[in-house]
Order: structure tokens, then sequence, then C-alpha cells
């Protein structure tokens, strides 16, 4: 089988893998990163959204042999010594999630909307770049909130 | 998804020499439409090709006299973001922002959307509004002869796209009614004029694929003006119908996003 190596939340990591294996299959079955999850498998609901080379991708997308040297972010790469990234808190104070099955995703597309946009985010703006992203719980309102709340957050 | 061989590659040239050599074999650029087909079973290339280590040879965006080239793997976020394009061809790059999400642009491809001809995809009618170029490995194909039908083109098996060159036009834009679930072109509409030149090229609603507009061209020729369009529609023969809009709903669509991209393109 083929080799891939790649750096995950930092660390030189590497697997003899199926060449069909996708980037999300590797982190959740080989990593055993678990945070990273599938809604749909079919590149609609953002779930699966994590960082490569500091851009955000539908990790159910992308194979894990093409990404050999890159270096990915997941959610569980956020929180630094213990303390949730501000933008995981932004989501917690708000009430941003119900059943969390789309949090990390949600979360990890809106540190990239930071990351595009700036850290003073509107309603418009946030409601048109979550637009890949889908929650069946929330109605969105509070997640709108908390990026704007966790956008102004990371500026500190 | 079937099993498959995978071949990375550096260079044009040894992705073209790998295709001549496996005859099931497809290139792999963003993968946003090839993954979730192969996926779903409707794809089994024997072997994948994947381009995207050759991006630093064939992505990119240059400005070359009245014209801008743009290499098969630019991704859709570097065309909508390019101050180059933004000012050169404004409704390019603002096309390109219109398509899918954020993460779909990050990966996708020019290269990837020209060659694949989804009938309801964006990049096609600016190809053919504009009057662009297609390069590949092994020549020079116009608009007007590569898009074909349905997802078919004038690629040849293995034929290689590496960039795309768009005249620069005089006056230009995009209108797009987008499907609100999938967010590909229930119908859009690519105006643009260069000279006297008026090119109007819709997409999304023809059964068989991008179309140019005739009678739009010609009434937009003789004043491009929208009191111009007064009385020109779309005949709903040939178009699709499907359980989004039917094909009456889909010619009124095109007179409606033709008139916005007209006062849009003169400013109004
Ligand atoms: C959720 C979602 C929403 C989307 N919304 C839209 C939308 O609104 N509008 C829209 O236009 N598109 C949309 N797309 C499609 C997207 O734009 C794709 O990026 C594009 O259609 C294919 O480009 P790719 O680079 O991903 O190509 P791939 O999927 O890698 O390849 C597609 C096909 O082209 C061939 N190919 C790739 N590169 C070349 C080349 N250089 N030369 C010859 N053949 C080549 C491949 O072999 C394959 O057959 C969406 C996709 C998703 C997943
Ligand atoms: S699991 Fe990747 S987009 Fe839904
Ligand atoms: S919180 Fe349940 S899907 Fe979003």
């Amino acid at each position: 089988m083929p080799k891939v190596s790649m750096t995950v939340n930092g660390k030189e990591v590497s697997g003899n893998i199926d060449s069909r294996t996708l980037l999300v299959q590797f982190l959740r079955d080989t990593l055993r990163l678990t945070g990273t999850h599938v809604g749909c498998d079919t590149s609609q609901c953002g779930c699966c959204v994590v960082h490569v080379d500091g851009k955000a991708l539908k990790s159910c997308t992308v194979l894990a042999l093409t990404l050999e040297g890159a270096n990915v972010t997941t959610i569980e790469g956020l929180a630094t010594d213990g303390k949730l990234h501000p933008m995981q808190e932004a989501f917690r104070e708000n009430h941003a999630l119900q059943c969390g099955f789309c949090t990390p995703g949600m979360i990890m597309t809106s540190v990239d909307i930071v990351n595009r946009k700036g850290n003073k985010l509107d309603e418009q703006t946030i409601r048109h770049e979550l637009e890949g992203n889908l929650c069946r719980c929330t109605g969105y309102h509070n997640i709108v909130k908390a990026v704007a709340a966790g956008a102004e957050a990371m500026a500190k | 998804m079937y099993q498959f061989t995978y071949h990375r590659v550096d260079s044009a040239r040894k992705a073209a020499n790998l295709a001549e050599k496996n005859e099931d074999a497809k290139f792999l650029a963003g993968g946003m439409t090839l993954l979730p087909t192969m996926k779903q079973r409707l794809a089994s290339p024997s072997a994948l090709i994947d381009l995207n280590p050759a991006s630093e040879k064939l992505a990119g965006i240059e400005v070359k006299g009245r014209n801008v080239h743009i290499g098969a793997m630019t991704r859709h976020y570097d065309v909508a973001n390019s101050k180059d394009v933004q000012e050169a061809i404004p409704a390019l790059a603002e096309l390109a922002g219109m398509i899918g999400d954020p993460a779909v642009r990050h990966r996708g491809t020019i290269g990837g959307s020209v060659a694949n001809n989804d009938p309801a995809a964006d990049y096609p009618s600016a190809c053919l509004a504009l009057n662009a170029t297609i390069h590949t490995n092994k020549r020079k194909i116009s608009a007007d002869e590569f898009f074909t039908g349905l997802f078919e083109t004038a690629l040849e098996p293995g034929e290689l796209i590496t960039k795309i060159v768009f005249p620069v036009p005089s006056k230009a834009a995009y209108m797009k009614f987008p499907n609100p679930a999938s967010r590909y072109a229930m119908v859009g509409v690519f105006v643009a004029k260069k000279g006297k030149d008026v090119r109007v090229a819709v997409t999304g609603a023809g059964s068989s694929g991008v179309f140019r507009a005739g009678k739009f061209e010609a009434a937009l020729t003789a004043k491009f003006h929208v009191k111009a369009l007064e009385g020109v529609s779309a005949s709903a023969e040939g178009l699709n119908s499907d359980i989004h809009a039917d094909a009456a709903y889909r010619a009124h669509l095109i007179g409606v996003m033709a008139r916005r991209a007209v006062n849009k393109a003169n400013g109004k």
C-alpha cells in the first residue's frame, strides 16, 4: 500500500493506506482523531471541514495521498494548554450547538472566515460564508452570534 | 469507490505521458467533482493522475497585453481574489467567487470545471461569452468549438488542459440564479461586449449544456442597452425541466438574468 506523510496538529504522522483513503478516513480511522465528522459524505454539509495549509477544505472530498507533506489542523488542534480556542469558547458561550454534530466543521470554517475576512464580521457576511456548512438543530441564529463574538475575541 | 492506481506527477508532460499509457486513467485536479462521482461509482477510472503536485507549473494568473491567462490548476478562490482578474475582467472574478462554498473554492480548479462541462457549471458560460481559448498539451481550442454537449468537450482521451486565455472585454457581467440547495446555476447568463461584438452565454438551462443566445446577441449588438431587449425572450425548447424548475420557468429566467447582466455591465 502507498505511504503518506503529513503534519497533523503539529505532529509528523504517516501511514500505509489504500489509495482510496479520504483525508477524513485517515484522520478518524488511522489517527483516531474522531473530532472531524462525516455528515453527508457528498461534499455538502461541511461537518468534515479541516484546515490544509491554512485553508478550509472538506476532508471527505480530498484523497489523503494527495496531501503528501501538507500541514493539517483539525478541531483537536485548536485548543492550547487545555484552554479552548476563542471560537470554541464563543460557541459554548452563545449556545451555538445542540447535538454538536456540525460543530467541529462550523468552528473550523469560522476560524477560516476570520483568517480571510478579519475580526469584524457582519451578519450577512457570516451567513454567506457559512453556506457550505449545514446544521439541522440550531436554526443558525446562535451560530451567527457565536462567529461574530469569536471573531472579535480572536483579535485579543 | 472502486480501486484505482494512484500516480503523482509534477509536470504536464509527465501527466500526459502517463495518460497515454493508461487508457482508463483520469486526471485528478481539485477532485470536487471527480471524487464525489467516484464515491457514487458513476466513474471508475483504473488510475488517477494527480495534478496537484504540478500546481506550481500549472497554476497562476498572468495578464499579457489584452489577455488574461489562467493556468488550469488555478483554484476558484485564487481567481476570485486575484487583483489582476478583478481589474481586467471583474465579472470573471465575481463568477469564481459564486462557485459553491468557500471550501469548494479553495480546492476546485478552473481546468477541472471547464473539462467537466457540467451543464450547470459557471465557468463554461464565461469561456463562451468572453470568447476564450482553451490551451491543451496538444493544441488551442476556441470556446465555440470546445463545449460539445452535456459533460462533453472537444478534449480527446488523455488530452490535458494547461491554461485558458480570456480576451479582456470592454464590458461584461455575469448574473446567476443559484439553486438554493446545490448553489450550482439554475440559470446563469454571462454577457460580454468587446468592440462591436456582443456575446451572451447561458448556463444551467440548456439540455445539452452551455449555449449562446443568438436573439439576445443580435439585439444587443444593435444597441448595448437593456432597452434593446424589449420584446426579446428565450424559447423553452431544448431547455431542461426538473424538480427545481421547468423549461418555461428557465426560459423566463434567461430573460431576467440577461437584463440584469446588461444593466450591471453598463454600471447600472
Ligand atoms: C458542494 C459543491 C458545490 C459546487 N458548486 C458549484 C457551482 O456553484 N458552480 C460550479 O460551476 N461548480 C460547482 N461545483 C463544482 C466545482 O466547481 C468543481 O471544482 C469543478 O466542477 C471541477 O473542478 P475540479 O478541479 O474539482 O476537478 P476534478 O473533480 O478533479 O475533475 C473533474 C474532471 O475534469 C478532468 N480534469 C481535471 N483537470 C483537468 C485538466 N487540466 N485537463 C483535462 N481534464 C481535466 C478530470 O479528469 C475529471 O474528469 C461544486 C462542487 C461541490 C462539491
Ligand atoms: S461529510 Fe464532508 S461535506 Fe458532509
Ligand atoms: S447542532 Fe446539531 S447539527 Fe448543528
